[in-house]
């Protein structure tokens, strides 16, 4: 089984007549996806890869029964493109965009409070579930299906950490991306939960990094909720404070929280062991299965 | 993007915050004539993007002509904390009786911006939060609605607020508000607001942080910048387009993907050597910016050993070997020695274009990793 996507989701890209959406959209349906609509204001009528392109999200999903969009949009306006999508019942949004304003999002987090929806990212690289679907970027080459999930705030990070895994034979339930920026949708815990629900996920790598205090609320969750075991990595501990590492997310405050320190400390304290190289985070894996 | 405290009480003092009357000075004798027109006492204050100026003698109070020359000279060209001060504010001293505290930042625990209202104004107020946080009345903000007038009165009268001038910090905050929403802003501050004997309420410091991500709509905003504020490496980074954070060991690193290129900085840590920067090419890197990425590491005269981490998903390895091949090959030598490992996308077409008699080649993130520091330690041997 998977978590939030399989190869019954339906969807939508928004942004597909871009750079970017079109040729991600050409790789998710090389991977199988069902990639049934774009939609794109000013270009309905159009077909990208033989996908048939709407003015509207709204438009896209009655036409097409979608269940799920994609937001490849520039991030001036993917705010307003995530507003959209939220706006049609959507169960899946997952949002690649980087960079959209922190005020834009704390708009979008509010609505995503009144809706129920499934927010992915922004700044991530998307969901697969090796064999049945991905929506995203993720190249879907190194991951191959099986009974570990992987959730994670970096892209990179996660291809790194699911070949370690691969490469031993050890595949994937589902993979999740939820992005490095300040105010995300769906959280670790989010994901964290639909992994300990799933009956096919045996095991759990978290790879998390320094900023804000996400993973330190996750630790409390696995602590209290879960019985599938967790492994952990974080990145960033060599990070000096009050620094941007890349990831508008990921910055040590002056005041000491959010490092890496605590964030290993806390997730220790919940049982959860943290590998000091993504391939020590193999080897724990290795030893819960 | 930080703006210096003159650029961010001219944006309060726009919107009608009162601040105090003030000149902007490089020369002693600007210094000179700025407090003659002020007169005194006059505040002199170094415009450098460091927290804790105060203490670290970035700020000094004049009451008279020997001490206004004393503190400029002292101030201007002055190293505080790695930034040199060209740049000072000669400001009206304030004579005050209360000092306040209000700010609005973030909170991205709820994912919600938070004003902060204390009277513990005019110290470090991060030590205010850590100690005694029941001192700091905090109020959420819907971002959808704005900070209404009722919210901003009840956090003033929930911090203890003198009543004769609560009104008046109130309508600060939301002046703040208003600022911080139409800005851009990631953090607004005043620390302090100053309570007169008079009882006015004055902006003596204002803290103005930007989200850079929001630049593209704040023209006006991103024209402050002072890219003479940071590192002179740093500046070039953000020319090229580069995440980049200078460090201050000698492994320069090359990745793509914060998470991977931190995890690069760690794993260098951890076996033993020390990072001399964090540079992310981003995604979908082309041979031109891989090129960049090798001479901003190599501008680093730090620089003792490189190690190019790529794992490419939309980044194609066959676009980074050409472009590492491109930077390499305009040298006689090769001026450190470059470990690369690619993975991913395009990894093996990658690896038969490189150029192997310019570079290392390791197949796994570890082993380049410890390569990288073993070829620094030799130099520093």
């Amino acid at each position: 089984m998977s978590i939030f996507v399989d190869d019954d989701t339906r969807v939508v890209v928004q942004g597909i007549t871009g750079g970017e959406g079109k040729f991600h959209t050409e790789q998710m349906l090389a991977y199988g996806t069902n990639v049934v609509a774009g939609a794109v204001p000013g270009k309905g009528g159009e077909e990208v890869a033989g996908v048939p392109v709407y003015d509207t999200v709204d438009e896209a999903v009655d036409a097409e029964d979608a269940d799920a969009s994609v937001v490849f949009v520039p991030p001036a306006f993917a705010g307003d493109a995530v507003f959209e999508a939220l706006d049609t019942d959507l169960d899946l949004v997952v949002a690649i965009t980087e960079g959209i304003p922190t005020q834009d999002m704390a708009k979008v987090n509010k609505r995503l409070s009144e809706v129920d929806t499934q927010l992915l990212g922004p700044n991530c690289p998307g969901i697969i579930t090796p064999g049945e679907a991905k929506l995203g970027i993720l190249p879907g080459n190194i991951f191959e299906a099986g009974n570990v999930g992987l959730v994670s705030r970096s892209g990179t990070l996660t291809y790194q950490v699911v070949s370690n895994l691969t490469e031993r034979g050890i595949g994937q339930t589902t993979a999740i991306g939820i992005g490095g920026d300040p105010i995300i949708g769906t959280s670790f815990v989010d994901a964290l939960e639909a992994f300990e629900a799933d009956p096919d996920t045996d095991a759990v790598v978290m790879c998390g990094e320094i900023g804000g205090e996400d993973e330190e609320q996750a630790a409390r969750f696995i602590a209290e909720n879960m019985d599938t075991p967790v492994a952990g990595f974080i990145a960033g501990r060599t990070a000096p404070p009050g620094k941007r590492m890349g990831h508008a997310g990921a910055i040590v405050s002056g005041s000491g929280t959010g490092t890496a320190e605590s964030k290993i400390g806390a997730l220790n304290d919940a049982g959860v062991p943290v590998g000091d190289t993504p391939n020590e985070v193999a080897d724990y894996i290795e030893d819960f299965l | 993007m930080k703006l210096h405290e003159y650029q961010a009480k001219q944006v309060f003092a726009d919107a009608g915050i009162p601040t105090p009357d003030s000149r902007l000075a490089s020369t002693v004798d600007e210094v000179m004539d700025a407090v003659d027109e002020i007169g005194y006492p006059a505040a002199i204050k170094a415009q450098v993007h460091v927290g804790g100026r105060g203490k670290a003698g970035g700020i000094e109070i004049a009451t008279s002509e020997a001490e206004a020359r004393e503190a400029a000279e002292s101030i201007l060209g002055m190293d505080l904390k790695g930034y040199t001060v060209d740049t000072v504010l000669v400001e009206a001293g304030v004579d005050f009786e209360n000092e306040l505290y209000v700010g609005i930042t973030m909170d991205r625990n709820e994912g919600e911006p938070v004003a902060m209202v204390s009277t513990e104004g005019g110290v470090d107020i991060e030590s205010v939060a850590e100690e005694t946080p029941e001192k700091i009345a905090r109020e959420h903000i819907d971002p959808a609605f704005g900070l209404h007038p009722y919210q901003a009165r009840k956090v003033v009268f929930e911090a203890g607020i003198p009543s004769d001038v609560a009104m008046d910090v109130a309508s600060i905050l939301g002046t703040l508000y208003d600022l911080y929403e139409s800005k851009d802003a990631s953090e607004i501050e005043i620390n302090p607001v100053m309570v007169t004997a008079d009882r006015e309420v004055v902006a003596a410091d204002a803290v103005m942080n930007i989200d850079e991500d929001a630049l593209f709509r704040q023209p006006e905003l991103a024209e402050m910048e002072d890219e003479a504020a940071g590192d002179e490496l740093e500046a070039k980074a953000n020319e090229y387009g580069f995440d980049y954070v200078r460090l201050s060991g000698n492994v320069g690193i090359i990745g793509n993907g914060a998470g991977l290129v931190m995890t690069t900085l760690d794993l260098v840590d951890h076996y033993g050597g020390s990072p001399a920067n964090f540079l992310d090419v981003g995604g979908g890197a082309k041979a031109e910016r891989v090129a960049n990425a090798l001479d901003m590491v190599f501008s680093d005269e730090n620089v003792d050993s490189v190690v190019f981490n790529i794992f490419g998903g939309i980044t194609r390895g066959d676009e980074v070997a050409k472009g590492i091949n491109e930077a390499l090959e305009q040298f006689d030598e090769i001026p450190k020695p470059v470990v690369v490992r690619l993975a991913g996308t395009n990894a093996e077409e990658g690896m038969e274009i490189l150029n192997e008699d310019l570079v290392q080649v390791e197949g796994t993130l570890e082993d380049a990793v410890q390569r990288a520091v073993k070829n620094a330690q030799e130099v520093t041997q």
